[in-house]
């Protein structure tokens, strides 16, 4: 079983990583680049039967910062 | 008195910050490994040391949180014992929750390595008894994640309580309320982004961060 975790940086947290990447899109020339956060995904290769738990408890314990990150779980086939 | 300076790997300013106990209490300190599981017995002082423990993976002391030693020096936190997280040191004591809020890659983007000046907002701590309230001084920070995070009510509590030890005097790395040192709630806990432990001898040009120590060590001798 798979699962992927996509950790997101919260609404007011400022991201300047984020921002350079925007910095940059503009500097090639892109337009209409509003804004850019920039996250991490984290794919975990898990025994079959791992409960939802476990996971949740993954992600709150050490995979996400939840004073300044969001996270959701997606579970692949 | 016994210190323990924590040494995980990445760690790089635990000599210096042994080098800072040593001059403050005469004695040397016992470095103590990220898989130990116990600290020394009877041990007064701890030290979080500056450095990128495990590579700064996942997040700035993400890792070194979870470690075997942390639990151990969360307990004694919890029993009183002083510790003292300085840069990837707060930014562990932080991701363990010894602290509140949390330590953000710096606005400007940069790694921002050069003297601050700082202001003593709290003299009366444990760590900050050697200096006077509101008194300006100078200390070097060199990191990449000091921004300081925590929600309006956090912080609000924190000014409340009088939790904030060191404010930056200029804008350094975007930190809310340019806090750059804040106390736990029962004030045993300091972390700090500045590095007191580079400035204790008149060699390395100011000796601003050495009366942090020799505070440290006064109060710990008083009560003991």
């Amino acid at each position: 079983m798979k699962a992927r975790v996509f950790v997101t940086l919260k609404g007011g947290v400022l991201d300047p990583q984020g921002r350079a990447i925007h910095h940059a899109l503009e500097g090639l020339g892109f337009a209409g680049v509003n804004d850019v956060r920039a996250g991490k995904l984290i794919e975990l290769d898990l025994a079959d039967g791992t409960s939802d738990e476990d996971l949740d408890a993954m992600c709150r314990k050490l995979l996400a910062n939840t004073v300044i990150e969001n996270y959701r779980i997606e579970k692949v086939a | 008195m016994k210190c323990a300076v924590i040494v995980f790997p990445g760690s790089n300013c635990d000599r210096d910050l042994a080098v800072a106990f040593e001059a403050a209490t005469g004695v040397k300190p016992v470095m103590v490994w990220h898989r130990d599981t116990q600290l020394p017995d009877g041990v007064d002082l701890i030290g979080v040391p500056g450095g990128f423990s495990y590579g700064d993976y996942l997040r700035s002391g993400a890792m070194a949180a979870r470690s075997p030693v942390m639990q151990a020096v969360a307990e004694a936190a919890s029993r009183g014992t002083n510790v003292l997280g300085i840069c990837n040191g707060f930014q562990v004591l932080t991701e363990t929750g010894l602290l509140p809020g949390a330590l953000l890659r710096n606005a400007g983007g940069h790694f921002v390595c050069r003297d601050v000046a700082l202001t003593v907002e709290n003299a009366q701590s444990a760590f900050t008894s050697r200096y006077a309230a509101g008194e300006a001084i100078t200390i070097p920070v060199a990191h990449h994640d000091g921004n300081y995070f925590a929600d309006t009510q956090t912080l609000d509590r924190l000014e409340g309580e009088g939790r904030v030890a060191f404010r930056y005097g200029e804008r350094v790395n975007g930190s809310m309320r340019n806090i750059a040192g804040i106390l736990n709630e029962s004030g045993n806990v300091l972390g700090m982004m500045p590095h007191p432990e580079r400035v204790i001898e008149p060699a390395h040009g100011n000796t601003d961060g050495r009366r942090l120590f020799e505070g440290l060590v006064e109060g710990l001798l008083a009560r003991a």
